[in-house]
């Protein structure tokens, strides 16, 4: 079975002393680059949420990069992405600009939805980014509506639908791993197993210990990859893509990883220790990693890092003055875009 | 003598056709022998002898069509009792609508070609009778002629040709890809298309039942209607849900439920409930094309009755057009979906009661078309809405807010509503007609606005 040649795959990443890295020094610089950027991204956003200037919900990435950054390394354009509520790091990771996406966050008419849609609605039909859901589990069926567009269409395109485990456990998201087996429809599942779903640990909510196995009932082949090791998810994110894109029908991945800030900004954090997310943080953290990578395996040297970094910094401090100078909406947007005025 | 009736396979049927004897005239048969296969739009069907005897007399010959429900169509001799199923209480007849007047748990409403329609309705010129269901199937057959974005997805709409019959066809000319059976996981596919469609594809979604609708409303209301204002105008989503909606007949309460206030209630949506053939065809081609999300609610009961329909091949509705479907002076009834039936049935009779009503065909419910009742409003002064579905926060509800907000004074008499009763719809025959509108209490209510 496919499943069990990708689980022997597995594992065998370059960052496991592999003599033959299996990403190239560009990529693995583009990677950085991006993850930074996510992580500067997400803490002026708490910032700022913290300062009065973004409202309602607020879930942010950080942690986690890994995982969209090292997909993104496998797509093609024309590809398309779509994910839940925890949605910045996929806009920024499939190319859509800081500013836009921050200002929508402090809603502004600069922001990707004129700042009608706020964090967990945004969009680029440009980029391959169909959102940005705030239903838990929606967004995987909708995913597979995007796989079976490509389907449709005959285009050799591939979607890629992130959830959490706490959505995993969605009645809708089993319906959709039928519906895309069935058809065989192009779809990566992504599952970013954080660990716990708002304060409900997976141990809590799912009675499979395993849910890379969740597709296993539709032949579905599945992996549990290393969520903390973006070159083990660019690995096997290259098997599941190559799969979907060769006409084999959908692939599942299971992304072990950890969110370091609570479920969201109002977030007691009452159910994890501090121990646990510091030591997490201290002995996995993919950005971590990859710098160490960059310096240890491709010979970077740090005043090349230095640079993205800065340049990481920069971006985001534009974004973040953009979003607080971009205007409010006018008053007039209330009305406009509720339908298409056409004909 | 027995007379072996023409029964009727299921709540809904009026007529069938008799496809083969299996027993010839003088045969002997037992209860139990099949003697008849019949057909309907939805399936075929064995009949079964109930009593025994000898096949005296056959008297609707094999291969006839339209044998109405209830037709003797062979005579069986030393038998007893009656013959076969007896045919489901009172299924409409639409040769008879006048017989079926109190029969009001299947308005029966048997289309009166609108004589006199007072909006300039564009004139589309030579007609031919189509029944609503085949108005249905060439309007999407049309569409996706014209356009291979279009495709049809939902349960038995492919192999099956349709629960309901309204896909017949389909498969054959366009093929698996663009007619597509689905799982019966409507939250899934529903979910499926809503995201083809954010991609620029236009699916049409049948629901077996808009009951099974809420196993998929989240996508409806939360996908499909919000992501544009979402999006900030980024994001449509072309797509119409389309399938049965309200009561059929004799499938109580999960089954018997009218949704159109539910989706009426939710901006980003158009919600449409034709009554006409003309109305199922020229409307469902207008929603395909539409680039918004559409629900379109369909009426079992219409399924099979027959209107005039334009024979021009442009032939096409605006979505957000009431219809006056026949001019009056004294009363405005406000009708939609098959309400209209009746309506029309109800201003018949009030004519020879001397009280002439005006009937509007609402057609679209959102956007809804206050202007057109307005308008009649001001010059009947009386207003009365009809709806199959219950009156809490219903669409008739609606209709007559907005009057009182828009020609408060131009009103002689506060606004009856006429409606299904506020429970869920029982089973029983007699609970079930007493609780869907009934003609006589339009009458009753045009004469109560009427003071007459």
């Amino acid at each position: 079975m496919a499943e069990t040649a990708a689980r022997a795959a597995r594992g065998k990443g370059a960052s496991k002393g592999a003599n033959q890295p299996s990403i190239s020094k560009d990529q693995l610089t583009r990677a950085y680059r991006d993850m930074l950027l996510i992580r500067r991204f997400e803490e002026k956003a708490g910032q700022l949420y913290g300062m009065g200037l973004i409202g309602g919900f607020c879930h942010l990435y950080i942690g986690q990069e890994a995982v969209v950054v090292g997909m993104q390394l496998c797509l093609k354009p024309g590809d398309e992405v779509i994910t839940s509520y925890r949605d910045h790091g996929h806009m920024l990771a499939t190319g859509m600009e800081a500013r836009g996406v921050m200002a929508e966050l402090t809603g502004r008419i600069g922001g990707y939805s004129k700042g009608k849609g706020g964090s967990m609605h945004m969009f680029s039909r440009e980029k391959g980014f169909y959102g940005g859901h705030g239903i838990v589990g929606a967004q995987v069926a909708l995913g597979v509506g995007l796989a079976f567009a490509n389907w449709y269409r005959n285009d050799g395109a591939v979607a890629c639908a992130y959830f959490g485990e706490g959505a995993s456990n969605q009645g809708q998201v089993f319906e959709s791993l039928n519906l895309a087996a069935l058809f065989k429809l192009p779809c990566v599942f992504i599952i970013e197993n954080n660990k716990y779903g708002m304060g409900t640990s997976v141990e809590r909510a799912s009675a499979s210990r395993d849910l890379s196995k969740n597709g296993s009932p539709w032949g579905i082949p599945g992996e549990q990859v290393n969520g903390m090791d973006v070159v083990a998810v660019k690995e096997a994110g290259e098997r599941a893509v190559a799969h979907c894109r060769a006409g084999n029908g959908p692939y599942l991945l299971e992304m072990k990883t950890y969110r370091y800030r609570g479920h969201s900004m109002s977030d007691p954090a009452k159910y994890r220790t501090r121990e646990e997310v510091q030591k997490m943080r201290e002995q996995n953290d993919c950005i971590e990693t990859a710098r160490k990578m960059l310096l240890e395996v491709f010979d970077a040297r740090e005043a090349d890092l230095k640079v993205i970094d800065d340049e990481v910094k920069a971006i985001v401090q534009d974004s973040a003055e953009f979003a607080q100078t971009s205007p409010e909406p006018d008053e007039s947007e209330l009305w406009t875009d509720v339908l298409v005025e056409s004909r | 003598m027995t007379q072996i009736l023409m029964p009727a396979l299921s709540p809904t049927m009026t007529e069938g056709k008799l496809a083969r004897w299996l027993k010839a005239e003088g045969d002997a048969v037992k209860a139990g022998d099949v003697i008849a296969e019949i057909e309907t739009d939805k399936a075929t069907m064995e009949v079964e002898a109930v009593d025994e005897g000898t096949l005296s007399k056959i008297l609707v010959p094999e291969g006839t069509d339209g044998v109405a429900v209830n037709t003797p169509i062979a005579e069986l001799d030393g038998g007893a009792a009656e013959a076969p199923k007896p045919a489901a209480p009172e299924a409409p007849k639409a040769e008879a609508p006048k017989a079926e007047k109190m029969e009001t748990a299947k308005p029966a409403a048997t289309p009166v070609p609108a004589q006199a329609a007072a909006a300039p309705e564009k004139d589309w010129g030579a007609t031919k009778p189509m029944t609503v269901r085949e108005a249905l199937r060439d309007a999407m057959a049309a569409e996706m002629r014209a356009d291979k974005d279009v495709f049809l997805i939902g349960e038995e709409v492919g192999q099956y040709q349709g629960a309901y019959k309204i896909s017949q066809g389909l498969l054959d000319e366009f093929g698996p890809k663009r007619v597509i059976d689905m799982p019966i996981t409507e939250h899934g596919f529903t979910g499926m298309a809503v995201g083809a469609a954010m991609t620029g594809l236009k699916p049409i979604v049948e629901f077996m039942t808009f009951n099974f609708s809420m196993q998929a409303i989240d996508h409806i209301v939360n996908s499909a209607a919000k992501t544009l204002y979402m999006s900030g105008g980024q994001l449509g989503c072309p797509i119409v849900f389309r399938g049965p909606n309200g009561a059929a007949s004799r499938v109580a309460a999960q089954h018997s439920q009218c949704y159109a206030s539910w989706y009426a209630h939710l901006p980003g949506l158009k919600v449409v409930a034709p009554w006409s053939a003309a109305d199922a065809k020229g409307l469902l081609r207008a929603a395909i094309r539409d680039p918004n999300p559409i629900v379109f609610l369909e009426n079992e009961i219409l399924y099979g009755q027959t209107f005039d329909v334009p024979t021009d091949e442009d032939f096409i509705l605006p979505i957000g057009k009431a219809k006056v479907e026949r001019e009056g002076t004294d009363v405005t009834l406000v009708a939609f979906s098959i309400m209209v039936g009746m309506a029309i049935q109800a201003a018949e009779e009030l004519a020879a009661q001397g009280i002439s009503a005006e009937v509007i065909n609402l057609r679209t419910l959102r956007p809804l078309d206050i202007e057109t009742v307005v308008r009649s409003v001001k010059k009947t002064n009386r207003l009365v809405t009809l709806e199959e579905g219950w009156p809490y926060a219903g669409i008739g509800a609606e209709v007559a807010m907005q009057i009182l907000e828009n020609c408060f004074d131009d009103l002689d008499a506060p606004p009856v509503r006429v409606h299904g009763l506020d429970i869920p719809m029982p089973y029983a025959a007699n609970l079930e007609k007493l609780a869907l509108p009934r003609l006589e209490q339009v009458i009753e209510a045009a004469k109560r606005v009427t003071y007459k």
